[in-house]
């Protein structure tokens, strides 16, 4: 029975169907599902899918950003039950995400955004054109495991450098992370300004995430 | 007959025409507060939003633009304007059906044709791409091509666009396409055509160059992008809008309805640019292309971007002004078949629908990266597409009894002797486009066969090797670097303040 639940829940996601997702929540909860296991065996073993067929070019992004959209459905169905019964779902860590000041391109960011939160990280998202002083804040505010910012514009690379200056200068590194991306973002400029990574596309940023989150936990600062 | 190419046709144009004017209305258009008192005192009803990023300013709005208001205004922009050279002569026409090509902007990497990679441009690179530029008349204007990378080291970031008009107008007698990177950097690069033109006056009566402006999708006229369609409509000088929905992701994933976000975007440009100086040249432009739903890039060689380029024009040419297009571009990362099949096609299409400057030729990569050896290849497509774009062509007074056939048959009989007739000699130049060395057309022979990427080398060599710089004035260069001067230092005080402001804040 909850096999064929979880299934359901799987498909939900897949298919990219809030509602369906969200009734199926309820029924889990309806039911006496551990809410934990039905997000761990259920909706979450449906964005992972969702998230390889996108990696490997047989799901679209509007199908990707359907299938996100129905997990959050089933979330937030959920995460009352989950807080009261104190069983949290691990996030893989919380990223800062933001445009270098000046800058508005953001789809690629927005694509990241996408695939780290689908993949499990907590995203916040502050933007376009952010400077700075507003990356440092949020950082110190949700205590953030890794800040990223994307610059496409060589004018605006140097605001990648100001933003790691700035979480330097407020001794955020090297427990935090700083990560880069953009067009004309290399390997050269990253080692410039010191950034502790940078990735060509968004599902290498997933990779570097994840990579530098095994770095954090192996020095036993990551949220447990 | 010039053979010619329509996508929308009356009645699908006046839909999107109608539409375009609905959304100017509902949900209007977010403008840069430099505009707003402008618009107001032109009745136009603008709200004035809260702060939702920082990049724009306090006083930014949304306006809610009527369609007469922007009837009258499109009214006053001029239905064509030529761009001069040097010289002072007229060598593009902004108009009718006139199709004139010039490489991509703005890219910020150079494919390497040694090692095969691409890596940061540099001024060098852009050097090389405007001396084969100048040599090839498939392109009638130069553009400030590629970033140079290089120039930082004693430059502030903030003039790059300064400097590489530096570069192109130290290195080309040709009409330029550039554009400026935020709303300061403007000033600097008017004046530079000004020093160049020898004054402001002349500049304006004869314009060397026309800048890019870009809306950012959807329906956002940003600071800096309103600012410089004020700035270039009080100053004369010819503002080409470069409005890039991207079809599905910044836009409706229809093709119809990006055109018709497009012209949204393009009627309020032209609105906010006929307030600030009416009569002032600007051209109905864009980079519209679709959005891959794999990457999320802008596939510039799709074949849909390639329609929504035509489509778009043909909006603006039925409202009787210049257009401008992105086309000649390729996704690949190579100069290889699909770099080729991409860019020879749209160059076709762009031609065939009569755009009056197809800006693309050179990039790769989604407009990321140039090559100058793309650049000599996209010269042969441009230079076939120009053919077919003059059509089959009867000839007058060349041929006698103006026919078509009969009277040169009259001369051979059955013999097959056309090689030697006088009227061979006298039209086959007309006739057919000779290419370059680039295309191969020989017979096999003792030498083994090259590869066009091999050839398309030796012809970019051969063509920096006969290129001679123009030689200016020494009073001009010497205001160029005083002005590059200038400019620096204020970019320099600027980031300082900056700097000062962001480490007293965190
Ligand atoms: C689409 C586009 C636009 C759109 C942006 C819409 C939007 N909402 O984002 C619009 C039309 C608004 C635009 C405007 C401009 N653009 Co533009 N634009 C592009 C274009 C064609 C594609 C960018 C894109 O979206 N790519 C697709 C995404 C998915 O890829 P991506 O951004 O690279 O992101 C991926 C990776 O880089 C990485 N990544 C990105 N960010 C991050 C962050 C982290 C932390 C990590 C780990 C990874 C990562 O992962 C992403 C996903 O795979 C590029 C050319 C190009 N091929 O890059 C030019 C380009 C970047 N633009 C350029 C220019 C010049 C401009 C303008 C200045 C034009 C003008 N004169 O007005 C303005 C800039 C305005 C401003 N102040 O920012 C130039 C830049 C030149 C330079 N000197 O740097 C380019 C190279 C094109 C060109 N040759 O002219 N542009």
């Amino acid at each position: 029975m909850s096999d064929e639940l979880f299934g359901a829940m799987l498909q939900s996601i897949v298919d990219g169907a809030p509602d369906k997702a969200s009734d199926l929540a309820r029924q889990a909860l309806a039911t006496g599902v551990d809410p934990l296991e039905a997000v761990n065996r259920g909706f979450a073993v449906g964005i992972k899918f969702a998230g390889d067929q996108f990696g490997c070019g047989e799901m679209f992004l509007p199908d990707l950003l359907a299938s996100a959209e129905a997990m959050k459905a089933a979330i937030k169905i959920l995460e009352p039950e989950m807080l009261k019964r104190g069983s949290q779902r691990a996030t893989l860590g919380k990223i800062v995400l933001g445009t270098a000041r000046g800058d508005i391109h953001d789809i690629g960011k927005n694509l990241v955004a996408t695939i780290l939160s689908a993949s499990g990280f907590q995203i916040f998202d502050l933007g376009t054109s952010v400077t700075p002083e507003q990356f440092v804040a949020k950082a110190k505010e949700v205590d953030a495991d890794i800040v990223g910012i994307s610059a496409l514009l060589t004018t605006t690379m140097a605001g990648q450098k100001a933003v790691i200056e700035a979480l330097d200068r407020n001794a955020l590194r090297p427990r935090l992370k700083a990560i880069i991306g953009g067009a004309a973002v290399t390997s050269k400029w990253a080692a410039e300004i010191g950034a502790d990574g940078f990735s060509r596309n968004a599902i290498d940023a997933l990779e570097l995430a994840k990579n530098l989150m095994r770095n954090i936990t192996n020095q036993g600062t990551a949220p447990a | 007959m010039r053979p010619s190419i329509q996508l929308l046709g009356p009645d699908l144009i006046g839909r999107i025409l109608s539409e375009a004017f609905e959304l100017l209305m509902n949900p209007g258009v977010r403008v840069g507060s430099a505009t707003v008192e402008l618009l107001r005192s032109a009745g136009v009803d603008v709200t004035v939003a809260e702060k939702v990023a920082d990049h724009l300013a306090d006083h930014d709005g949304v306006a809610h633009i009527p369609e007469p208001l922007v009837r009258r205004c499109l009214a006053s922009v001029p239905r064509d304007f030529h761009l001069y050279n040097r010289k002072g002569e007229k060598t593009v026409h902004y108009g009718g059906d006139d199709v004139h090509f010039d490489p991509g902007s703005c890219c910020v990497q150079m494919l390497d044709p040694d090692t095969m990679e691409a890596r940061l441009s540099e001024t060098r690179d852009l050097v090389r791409i405007v001396q084969v530029t100048e040599m090839l008349p498939q392109f009638a204007a130069q553009s400030t091509a590629v970033v140079c990378n290089d120039a930082g080291n004693d430059l502030p970031s903030a003039i790059g666009d300064l400097y590489r008009l530096f570069i192109v107008l130290q290195h080309s007698d040709k009409p330029v396409v550039t554009g400026s990177f935020s709303a300061s950097g403007l000033e600097g690069m008017i004046d530079l055509l000004a020093a160049d033109s020898g004054g402001l006056d002349k500049l304006r009566r004869q314009p060397r160059a026309v800048f890019d402006v870009c809306p950012s999708p959807p329906l956002n006229w940003s600071e800096f992008g309103s600012h410089n369609l004020l700035d270039l409509a009080r100053a004369g000088v010819p503002a080409e809008i470069v409005s890039m929905p991207l079809a599905g992701g910044t836009a409706p994933v229809t093709l119809a309805g990006s055109v018709t976000q497009h012209a949204a975007e393009a009627l309020a440009g032209i609105t906010l640019h006929q307030l600030a100086g009416p009569g002032s040249p600007i051209v109905w432009g864009g980079a519209p292309a679709i959005f891959d739903m794999r990457t999320g890039g802008a596939p510039m060689g799709a074949v849909e971007t390639a329609m929504l380029n035509l489509a778009c024009a043909e909006v603006g040419k039925h409202l009787g002004l210049p257009t401008h297009a992105y086309l000649v571009a390729t996704d690949s990362k190579f100069v290889d078949a699909q770099a080729g099949a991409e860019s020879a096609r749209s160059a076709m299409l762009g031609a065939l629908a009569g755009i009056n400057m197809i800006s693309g030729a050179g990039m790769l990569e989604s407009l990321a990266c140039h090559s100058v050896e793309k650049l000599v290849m996209d010269a042969e497509w441009i230079a076939s597409a120009q053919r077919l774009a003059r059509g089959i062509e009867v000839h007058g007074g060349e041929l006698p009894g103006h026919t078509l056939a009969t009277a040169m048959f009259a001369q051979t009989g059955l013999s097959g002797e056309f090689l030697q007739l006088k009227e061979t000699r006298a039209l086959f130049r007309q006739e057919q486009y000779l290419p370059s060395s680039l295309i191969d057309r020989s017979a096999r022979g003792s030498e083994p066969p090259s590869d066009v990427f091999t050839r398309a080398r030796a012809r970019v060599d051969q063509l920096v090797g006969k290129y001679r710089k123009p030689s200016l004035p020494e009073d001009v260069l010497q205001k160029f670097q005083a002005i590059l001067n200038r400019e620096a230092g204020k970019a320099r005080a600027a980031a300082a303040a900056s700097e000062k402001l962001s480490i007293s804040s965190s």
